[in-house]
C-alpha cells in the first residue's frame, strides 16, 4: 500500500498526469508508441491521406444522417427547388432535396461528404500502389496487404451504398445494373436478387437496406480493418527508401512523439481544408437535376462514381454479339428454357481476376523468386523489372475498363464514333497490358543500365580536356557516396529453373512456373560489385593524375587561346 | 383656332413642326416595320405568294442540287413534299442546311440565310405539301400562366434524356451520331425539333405530346438554363466522369502538393 504513494507530482498538470498513469498505465503506452519512429518520404503520405479524408467523411456522414429519411414511402415534394414541386417522390430523394436546398449548410456538408469519399478510395488506391511498386508486400507484411485489399474493397462498398441512397435516376440506374448481374447468374440469380431488393426491383425495400450497411456495417468493418492494419504496421515497423545507414534492423525516421504527432495532427488539418476547399467551389452530383427514381428513364452521360467506374467499363466493353455468335444462351430445361447471358457473366471473369489477383499477389511474386527473406528496405521500381512491369500492366488493364465507362463522353466531346471508342478499347483491353509489360520491363532494364554506368563512369560534363602527352580526355564527375549507395545497394532475383519432384520428375505446374521466372528475370542488371567499382574509378584516377600538376587545359582554352595569338 | 392663326409666325413654329415630323414618320416606321416583322412569324402571313416564289427562286438556287428541283428529292436529299414548314425552320434556321459536308449527322453552324429568307423557303416547301407548321408564340412562352415546370421536367426526364442526358448537355449515338446540346436553343427550334424530328431523332407528335405538353418541356428547359449552380463550379455538368477526373487531377495535385511540403526538411 505504501508503494503507491512513492511519486508526488508538483504541478497541476502533473497531478493529474500522475493520476491518470497510475489507474491506466498510459506512460507504458506513450513510452511504447510515442518512441515509435516513421521515416519520413512524401509518397508515405497517401495512406494518412486516406485515413484522413475517411474521418471527414465519417463525420459530415454524421451530419447527413440527422436529416436524411432513408424511406421509400412516397410522397409530394413540396420543398424550394420549384421544378420538382408537385412531384410524386420517395421520403429519401425529398430529404436528400431538403439537405441541398433548405438544411442550413446542408448542401456543403453533402459535397464535404461525396467529395471526401472520392478523394478516400482515391488516396487509399495511390496508396496500394506505392505499396505495390516498391514492394513493401513482401514478408514479414503479406498478411497487411490483404487487409489492406479487403479495405479497398470495403471502399467501394462504402461508396457505392452511399451512391444510391439519394434513390435519384442516375444512382437508380447502377442498383437496376447490380440487379441485371444479379439476375444473370444462373440458377440462384432471381432469387438473389429478390432476396436484395426484397421483391420485385426496386420494391420498397432496397433504400433502407442500403442506409444500415452504409452508416453501421460498412464503416464498422472499414474501422477494424483499419485498426487491424495500424496495429500491424506498429508490429512490423515502418519500412524505409535504401539509403546509407539504413538497414533491415533499423528504422531511420522521426518519432511519434512529439515531431511526427505534431506533424500528421497539422496533416489532418490540411486535408481537411483541401476538401472543405473543393466542396466550397465545385459542384458535385446535383441530384437534383436527375429526378425521382423511375425504371423507365436511363439518362445518356449515366455514370457511376470513379471507383466503380472500372466494373461500368468491363460491362461495356463485352460485345453481345460475336459476328452471328449471340452471347445470350438459352439452355433448354424439362421445365422451359433458362437463359445464360454470357455477356454480362463473362465480364465477371477478368474483373475477378484483377481483384483475386491482387490480393494473391506476395504469394504469387514468392513463387517467381523463391525469396522467403524478410525485407524492410524498399526496392526502386527500377531494381524490380518484373513486378513494376506486372503492376504496369495491371494498372493499363484497369484504366481500359475504366477509361470504357466514360467511352460515350469520350465519343462525343472529341468528336469520334462510339463505336470506334468501343474497338479500340476492346482491342487495348487485351494488348495494353502485354504491350504495357514489355515496354516497362525495358525502361526499367535501360535505367538501371544507366544507374550502373552513372555508378561506374559518373556524370559526363562535357568538358574536354588536352594532356601535354596529347591525349584528349573528358571530365567525369563522380557522384557522392550517398547517391552511390542507393545506385549499387539493390538485389536482384534470378530465374529459377524447373525443380523435380520427391520422384524426381519434372511435373507441369513446376515447368509453367519457370517459366514464369524466366519472362520475369531472365533479362537482369546486375549491381555494380566492390571490384567493379574499385577498377573504373581507378582508372579515371589515372587519368586525373595525368592532368594533375601538368597544365591540364580544356579544349575550349586553349582554343581560345590560338584565336588571340 | 384663334391661338394657333396668331402664333403661325412664332420663331419656334419651325422647330416644333419639324419635331412634329420626325414623330410622326419614326413612329409610323416602327409601327409599320414591326407589323412587317410580325407578320413574317404569323401562321397568316408567310405562306403568301410572294413569299412561295420568292422561296422557290432561292430554293432552286441553294437547295435544289440535292433535294432536287421541286424538292421531290435527288441522288443526295429526300424529297421535302410533306415536310412542313418547321422543318425548314429548323433546318436552316440552326444552320443545320445548307449541309457542310457529309457526315454521320449534319452540324450546327453560322445560319446561311436571314429570317426571311428562311421565312421565304418555308412557305415554298409548305405549299408543296401538309406538314408541321411554324409553331405559334403561345406554345413558345416559357413564362406562360399555365405552364407546369415539373409536369415538363417529367416529360423530359422520360422522353429526352435517354439521348440529351438529364442535364440536357448532350449524348452519344451510334457510329459518330450525336443527340447535341440543348443548352441556348431558341424556344421555336426546340419545339420544331420535336414536332419535326430532324436527323436522328424521333417525332414527337401533337397526339403524342400536346402543344402545351412541348411548352411545358421547353420552359422546364429554359429553367434549367437560368438557375445556374448551386453548388459551385458544374465542371461542365457531365456528371461522375469529370467529378473523377478532377479527384485524379486537381485533387491529387493539391494534396501531393502538400505531402511534399511536409516532408521536406528545412535546410
Amino acid at each position: 500500500m505504501s508503494v503507491i504513494q512513492d511519486y508526488q507530482a508538483s504541478t497541476k498538470t502533473g497531478k493529474i498526469a500522475n493520476f491518470v498513469d497510475t489507474r491506466m498505465g498510459a506512460s507504458k503506452m506513450v513510452k511504447e508508441f510515442g518512441r515509435k519512429l516513421f521515416p519520413d518520404h512524401w509518397t508515405f503520405l497517401f495512406g494518412e491521406v486516406a485515413l484522413y479524408s475517411f474521418v471527414i467523411v465519417v463525420l459530415s456522414g454524421a451530419f447527413l444522417t440527422f436529416f436524411f429519411d432513408p424511406s421509400m414511402a412516397h410522397v409530394v415534394y413540396d420543398g424550394a427547388y420549384k421544378p420538382l414541386y408537385g412531384v410524386e417522390m420517395s421520403a429519401a430523394y425529398a430529404s436528400a432535396l431538403d439537405i441541398s436546398f433548405e438544411i442550413r449548410g446542408g448542401l456543403f456538408m453533402r459535397q464535404v461528404h461525396h467529395w471526401g469519399a472520392l478523394i478516400f478510395v482515391a488516396a487509399a488506391s495511390v496508396h496500394m500502389l506505392r505499396v505495390f511498386f516498391t514492394g513493401a508486400f513482401r514478408r514479414p507484411r503479406e498478411l497487411n496487404w490483404v487487409v489492406g485489399s479487403v479495405l479497398l474493397i470495403l471502399a467501394l462498398a462504402a461508396g457505392f451504398t452511399g451512391y444510391s441512397l439519394p434513390d435519384e435516376v442516375l444512382s437508380g440506374n447502377g442498383l437496376r445494373i447490380i440487379d441485371g448481374v444479379m439476375k444473370a447468374l444462373p440458377v440462384v440469380g432471381t432469387y438473389m436478387s429478390f432476396f436484395f431488393f426484397g421483391g420485385e426491383f426496386p420494391g420498397d425495400q432496397i433504400i433502407p437496406r442500403l442506409y444500415s450497411l452504409h452508416i453501421m456495417v460498412v464503416p464498422a468493418l472499414i474501422i477494424l480493418m483499419v485498426a487491424i492494419h495500424l496495429f500491424m504496421v506498429v508490429v512490423h515497423k515502418h519500412t524505409q527508401y535504401p539509403g546509407p545507414g539504413r538497414k533491415h534492423t533499423n528504422v531511420v525516421g522521426y518519432p511519434v512523439g512529439p515531431v511526427y504527432a505534431a506533424k500528421a495532427g497539422g496533416f489532418f488539418f490540411i486535408v481537411f481544408g483541401i476538401i472543405a476547399l473543393i466542396s466550397g467551389f465545385l459542384q458535385i452530383n446535383p441530384i437534383w437535376t436527375y429526378g425521382p427514381y423511375d425504371p423507365s428513364p436511363v439518362s445518356a452521360g449515366t455514370q457511376p462514381d470513379w471507383y466503380i467506374g472500372w466494373v461500368d467499363g468491363i460491362l461495356r466493353l463485352m460485345p453481345g454479339m460475336l459476328g452471328d455468335f449471340s452471347m445470350l444462351w438459352h439452355i433448354p430445361m424439362p421445365w422451359g428454357w433458362n437463359a445464360l447471358p454470357l455477356g454480362v457473366l463473362i465480364p465477371l471473369i477478368p474483373a475477378g481476376v484483377l481483384i483475386v489477383g491482387m490480393v494473391l499477389w506476395p504469394w504469387l511474386e514468392r513463387g517467381m523468386t523463391g525469396d522467403n527473406r524478410e525485407h524492410h528496405i524498399l526496392d526502386r521500381p527500377r531494381n524490380a523489372p518484373g513486378r513494376t512491369a506486372v503492376g504496369v500492366a495491371g494498372v493499363i488493364f484497369y484504366c481500359v475498363m475504366w477509361a470504357a465507362a466514360s467511352s460515350d463522353l469520350m465519343a462525343v466531346y472529341f468528336m469520334l464514333s462510339l463505336n470506334d471508342v468501343a474497338y479500340a478499347l476492346r482491342f487495348l483491353l487485351i494488348f495494353g497490358p502485354i504491350i504495357g509489360f514489355i515496354v516497362t520491363k525495358r525502361i526499367c532494364l535501360a535505367l538501371q543500365r544507366k544507374d550502373r554506368e552513372i555508378a561506374l563512369h559518373g556524370r559526363e560534363t562535357g568538358i574536354i580536356e588536352w594532356t601535354p602527352e596529347g591525349a584528349i580526355l573528358e571530365r567525369h564527375e563522380m557522384v557522392d557516396d550517398y547517391r552511390l549507395y542507393e545506385l549499387v545497394a539493390y538485389e536482384t532475383q534470378q530465374p529459377i529453373p524447373a525443380q523435380p519432384n520427391n520422384k524426381g520428375r519434372v511435373g507441369l505446374w513446376s515447368k509453367f512456373k519457370a517459366a514464369c521466372s524466366r519472362a520475369f528475370y531472365e533479362d537482369r542488371v546486375e549491381p555494380v560489385t566492390a571490384q567493379e567499382l574499385a577498377e573504373a574509378h581507378a582508372e579515371h584516377d589515372q587519368d586525373r593524375r595525368k592532368l594533375q600538376g601538368s597544365v591540364g587545359r580544356t579544349v575550349q582554352e586553349l582554343e581560345g587561346k590560338r584565336d588571340n595569338s | 383656332m384663334k391661338a394657333l392663326s396668331q402664333n403661325r409666325r412664332h420663331p419656334m413654329v419651325g422647330v416644333a413642326l419639324l419635331l412634329l415630323g420626325l414623330l410622326l414618320t419614326g413612329g409610323l416606321y416602327s409601327l409599320a416595320s414591326n407589323i412587317n416583322s410580325a407578320s413574317a412569324y404569323s401562321q397568316a402571313d408567310y405562306t403568301s405568294a410572294d413569299n412561295i416564289s420568292d422561296g422557290e427562286t432561292l430554293f432552286n438556287a441553294n437547295c435544289a442540287s440535292c433535294h432536287g428541283i421541286g424538292a421531290t428529292g435527288g441522288p443526295a436529299g429526300p424529297s421535302l413534299v410533306g415536310v412542313g414548314a418547321a422543318s425548314v425552320d429548323f433546318q436552316v434556321g440552326t444552320g443545320r442546311m445548307p449541309l457542310q459536308m457529309t457526315g454521320p449527322q449534319g452540324q450546327e453552324k453560322q445560319n446561311q440565310f436571314n429570317e426571311e429568307q428562311t421565312m421565304q423557303m418555308a412557305a415554298y416547301v409548305h405549299s408543296l405539301g401538309a406538314g408541321p407548321s411554324i409553331p405559334e408564340d403561345e406554345y413558345l412562352d416559357a413564362d406562360h400562366a399555365d405552364v407546369n415546370l415539373a409536369r415538363g421536367g417529367e416529360l423530359f426526364r422520360v422522353n429526352c434524356a435517354m439521348c440529351h442526358s438529364a442535364s440536357a448537355g448532350g449524348g452519344a449515338l451510334t457510329r459518330g451520331k450525336y443527340a447535341p446540346t440543348l443548352h441556348g436553343v431558341e424556344e421555336e427550334h426546340i419545339y420544331e425539333a420535336m414536332v419535326t424530328g430532324p436527323q436522328n431523332m424521333p417525332v414527337f407528335s401533337d397526339s403524342n405530346l400536346t402543344p402545351e405538353d412541348k411548352r411545358d418541356v421547353i420552359a422546364y428547359l429554359k429553367e434549367f438554363e437560368t438557375q445556374g449552380y448551386p453548388g459551385g463550379a458544374s465542371l461542365g455538368s457531365l456528371g461522375p466522369v469529370a467529378e473523377g477526373l478532377f479527384v485524379w487531377t486537381g485533387g491529387l495535385a493539391l494534396l501531393i502538393g502538400f505531402m511534399v511540403w511536409m516532408t521536406t526538411r528545412s535546410s
